[in-house]
């Protein structure tokens, strides 16, 4: 293959494009060029309850389910949630999250033991934890932490229970970030499946989980 | 005049595939213009979109400091392009991905096929991509026994219409519900024949229809909204999930990427996740966005591969006043902003990237002395709402001026396309040269006549001619040749008994001999 | 103050009214107004479609009937009745002169030992919009105390895109609109797009200009306005050329009309607007 030189010569053709007409001055951070660094805002400043509160206004907005629990309401909570349904819950969610009634109906997935797609589909709903959530965009970050698990299993079962302990909530987007590492696996989440591509009226519900359950432990 | 050659090196070489205009562009617009269906769809489209756009950048108090960062990222990208596409392979390939290069369209075509084969696969899903349009992959594929399937609802909508994408972000724009229905009953083996145009029965016909796919697909095919040099990290940004199934479930995943979406640091996204979704859907966050760096052992696709695709981005990048539209993130709001767009639609420009940054961004990768796309940069009345929209800040209009200058010389055989300090023909330019246009006659005598307020002075003593030449009613109502198009729906008013010039000359004089004018004109 | 009138090659040879009504205002508050004979059109069209080499000598020949009277102080500022005129003045005769530079294209010098780009700068940075020196440089916030202005009728006001975009005009025009005595200001719908004008793009174009004047013309005739105004007479003729065409008339059976800001602001109760002799906004409910 002409892999090699392809890379070679895209190269000299981006160096010669650059020297023909001069780099632009180059930054360090982003925003250096205008107003200083960051001249964006870092933080949002909001105190928890105001956290909470715009966290629940956006995803209400987005048409995700919402609730605030207490810790020792947790386990009640998400068992409410998955009454009658087969789900699927990553190794590594807290163990007391889960009402012993539920045992029967627990599938359990790990990266070493991976339940097939097959099985997954015909399962009902996904329990997991979150790393991040923004509150100002109503977004759920997941990282492929052994609370969230593998990316497959809070996909393709049609209903998710997410997990959001309050500490975990930032204001804005630039503090999320702040918090995540880029090289894990990120799903950035903002409410159920959606699309607006027809006339570019939003419609919740396509490929994705067609129901977002979100819990904010608190 | 000087001309002195420096002997500059030659360009680097342009870009091809679907990224041409077929026809110019108002030939092209003509034939749109007439379709009534299309011209209600899009006006109801863009709208929707506008105001949406509109409520959520409102909402943020420092979205013009996230334009100019976004802006300032882009530049620094640019010019540190070498190191960081270095960079970014050696993260990527550091965690167990593979990365491939591509001078052009063909070249990435080539390479996406045999990475397809090695897996023994013969069909594959696709995540919307806009430089997977912009080679003609699924064409490519399609004719060597490899079948792509669209899953992005617009593209499916497109792909089972046998149609072509009209807008970056909304490839079917162009369609309303009532056609999309008739288009998935005609063309869906398994759907519902009770199915109505209720948006959300056809979201979930789309859902139906591609569900046993993503479950058995072993290759999926995708671009990048982003790609982190610091980490070798990619990034698809979505909303129906058909992205999440794409870059998960299969074993493979070949994501193709244009050299230019590379970001220097993670801490970018910060900015871009910002400015996208809101500038795009108008949404303050899109439903989903993957990121995923290299393959994630036990997680996601092993197999996994990213293209680097060159097809005229350098060539775009040695223009020093074009180099902006490379920091596109594509996200549609200047199409969505755009006069032009609003009422030609998508297909009018004939490449993959229509409206404003279409006109701009296919002249630049193919060069504007490509003769099939040199009528873009005129298809704009240069109002700048797509200055004014463009999260990145990219001068959308100013460019458009300066490639308008470029085709000028390249239509007479003495201009180069970019090059700085000379001003001789280049090798390989000027294929154009030939026969002064009307237009060229008119600007030139308009140029001599407005060098001087003598020239205009003495031109507009036949102002009473002119006058008389309109007749009782005062107006003009047809002009032969180029102006032509102008009372073609206007009239041109009777010009007046006298300029201005010439009264004010008769008021300093009555003023010496100390007489007032009240009157003039009017 | 001593105010330079940029005339405008369109004004000048087709709406001399305009640049008449633009001397009435100035001098009706006690300013002195200076015509640059030297002046002709300041390269907008010529740049704008593609044609730099032949804008060169045209942004040449502005800057050069203009920088004199700045630099003897003949005058303080200038001052055109048209946002795209002012925008080239102010944003793109230092891109024609970058392009000339960076071509290697020469022509005869100006003068001084500055660089052309230099004295357009210069030139370009004391040159104002009509609306803009009224309210930032000469403080009217009252047309009808301060101008005198009278006009009875219903009016509505087409933003021009290089007013609103590119000098950021913002509610300069219709603030002053606003407060003519007589005069019902009344809001166009969609007001902020495109009426499709564009320059040579009419012609080019001529197809997608003309679906865009038919909307512009729809939205102008809905508010049941008997004029609309703007602050360009190039996409004023544009419109106005569309009303006619179609033969748009308001409820009293007048043609509708496009009229100057400027013609709107120097109208007064002892000479009000006319058109052909009749009262310009005859139409109007008064």
């Amino acid at each position: 293959m002409s892999g090699t030189s392809a890379r070679e010569e895209i190269l000299a053709r981006v160096r010669e494009a650059l020297g023909q007409t001069g780099g632009e001055p180059r930054g360090d951070e982003p925003g250096d060029a205008a107003g200083g660094p960051c001249a964006y805002r870092a933080a949002s400043g909001l105190d928890e309850d105001a956290l909470v509160e715009l966290l629940v206004d956006r995803l209400v907005d987005y048409k995700a389910r919402v609730e605030v629990v207490e810790p020792d309401r947790l386990a009640e909570a998400i068992r409410t949630r998955l009454e009658g349904k087969r789900f699927v819950v990553p190794e590594g969610l807290p163990a007391a999250w889960l009402d012993p009634s539920l045992e029967e109906s627990k599938v359990t997935d790990s990266r070493e033991a991976r339940i097939g797609v097959e099985l997954l589909d015909e399962l009902d709903a996904v329990v997991t934890s979150s790393a991040v959530s923004i509150a100002e965009t109503g977004t759920i970050v997941l990282d492929g932490s052994p609370d969230q698990g593998r990316r497959a299993i809070s996909l393709v079962p049609d209903h998710h229970v997410c997990v959001v302990p309050v500490e975990t909530i930032v204001g804005i987007v630039p503090e999320g970030f702040t918090r995540l590492d880029a090289t894990r696996p990120l799903t950035l989440i903002s409410g159920p499946s959606a699309t607006s591509d027809i006339e570019l009226e939003r419609v919740e519900g396509v490929h994705g989980p067609r129901t977002l359950d979100v819990l904010i432990v608190r | 005049m000087t001309a002195v050659s420096l002997g500059m090196p030659a360009l680097p070489p342009r870009g091809f595939g679907n990224i041409s205009a077929v026809e110019p562009f108002p030939d092209a617009a003509h034939r749109e213009l007439g379709n009534a269906q299309l011209r209600a769809n899009l006006a109801h489209a863009t709208h929707t979109i506008r105001d949406k756009r509109l409520r959520v950048v409102s909402e943020l108090p420092d979205w013009e400091a996230l334009r100019d960062a976004g802006s300032a990222i882009k530049a620094e990208a640019m010019s540190r392009l070498p190191e960081l596409l270095a960079q970014f392979e050696e993260q990527f390939t550091a965690r167990g991905g593979k990365v491939h290069w591509a001078r052009d369209a063909s070249e990435a075509n080539r390479i996406a096929e045999e990475l397809i084969r090695a897996t023994g696969s013969q069909d594959v899903v696709k995540v919307k991509s806009m430089a997977t349009q912009e080679i003609g992959l699924n064409e490519y594929l399609e004719a060597r026994g490899i079948s792509a399937f669209e899953t992005d609802l617009a593209e499916l909508i497109v792909q089972l219409g046998h149609d072509k994408p009209s807008h970056i972000l909304v490839p079917a724009i162009h369609r309303n519900r009532t056609e999309i229905r008739d288009i998935f009953l005609r063309e869906m083996p398994d759907v519902d024949p009770e199915l109505t145009d209720e948006p959300r029965r056809l979201a979930m016909a789309a859902r139906a229809h591609l569900r046993k796919k993503f479950l058995s697909a072993k290759v999926a095919i995708s671009g990048a909204n982003f790609g982190i040099a610091e980490t070798g990290t990619l990034g698809v940004v979505e909303s129906e999930g058909n992205g999440r199934m794409c870059v998960t479930l299969p074993e493979t995943l070949i994501t193709i990427m244009g050299i230019e979406k590379v970001l220097p640091r993670a801490q970018d996204l910060e900015v871009f996740m910002q400015l996208l979704p809101r500038s795009s859907t108008g949404e303050r966050m899109n439903p989903y966005t993957s990121l995923w760096t290299g393959a994630t052992p036990g997680d996601g696709p092993q197999n996994v591969h990213v293209i680097l695709l060159d097809n005229g981005r350098t060539r775009a990048l040695a223009d020093r006043h074009g180099r902006s539209a490379l920091h596109c993130i594509r996200c549609s709001a200047c199409m969505n902003v755009c006069p032009v767009y609003e009422r030609t639609g998508g297909h009018a420009y004939g490449s993959t990237y229509p409206g404003p940054i279409g006109a701009i961004l296919s002249p630049l990768l193919t060069g504007v002395e490509a003769e099939e796309n040199a009528s873009l940069p005129y298809a704009s009345s240069l109002c700048g709402a797509c200055f004014d929209a463009c999260p990145v800040k990219i001068n959308i209009p100013e460019i458009l001026v300066y490639l308008r200058g470029e085709d000028v010389e390249a239509k007479h055989g003495r201009g180069q396309a970019a090059g700085p300090n000379d001003g001789s023909p280049r090798k390989g330019s000027g294929r154009r040269r030939g026969l002064p246009t009307q237009m060229d006659v008119a600007m030139g005598a308009a140029s001599w006549a407005l060098t001087s307020g003598n020239r205009l002075g003495l031109l507009e003593k036949g102002l009473p001619v002119a006058r008389a030449l309109a007749g009782r009613d005062r107006k003009i109502s047809r002009l032969p040749g180029l102006a032509a198009g102008w009372t073609q729906s206007r009239d041109v008013p009777a010009p007046p008994p006298e300029s201005f010039r010439n009264w004010w000359k008769k008021r300093e004089r009555g003023a010496a001999d100390d007489h007032t004018d009240s009157g003039g004109t009017r | 103050m001593k105010i330079a009138l940029f005339a405008t090659c369109i004004v000048d040879a087709m709406y001399p009214r305009v640049a008449q009504a633009t001397v009435q205002i100035l001098e009706r508050l006690g300013h002195e107004v200076v015509f640059p004979a030297g002046q002709a059109c300041c390269g907008q069209m010529h740049l704008n479609s593609g044609y730099f080499r032949e804008a060169l000598p045209v942004v040449e020949n502005h800057v050069r009937a203009f920088e004199g009277g700045f630099d003897s102080g003949e005058y303080d500022v200038a001052v055109a009745p048209s946002g795209s005129c002012v925008a080239s003045v102010k944003h793109q005769h230092s891109m024609v002169a970058r392009w000339a530079e960076e071509r290697g294209v020469r022509r005869a010098g100006g003068g001084s030992g500055a660089t052309l780009e230099a004295r357009a700068n210069a030139v370009g940075e004391r040159t104002y919009e009509l609306s803009q020196l009224l309210t930032d440089v000469l403080g009217i916030t009252d047309a009808s105390a301060q101008l005198g202005s009278y006009l009875p009728g219903t009016i509505t006001y087409h933003p021009s895109c290089h007013g609103m975009r590119l000098l950021r005009l913002g509610d300069r025009p219709l603030s002053l609109l606003r407060t003519v005595e007589a005069l019902d200001v009344v809001a166009l719908p969609e007001a902020e797009q495109c009426c499709g004008f564009g320059g040579t793009f009419s012609v080019k174009n001529a197809d997608v200009s003309s679906a865009m004047l038919a909307d512009k013309v729809d939205s102008i005739c809905a508010t049941g306005a008997s004029a609309c105004a703007g602050g360009d007479v190039s996409c004023l003729m544009h419109i106005g050329g569309g009303l006619s065409r179609e033969g748009r008339t308001s409820a009293d059976g007048t043609p509708v009309r496009t009229v100057h800001l400027a013609e709107v602001l120097a109208s007064t109760r002892e000479d009000p607007l006319r058109f052909d002799g009749e009262l310009a906004l005859a139409g109007g409910a008064r």
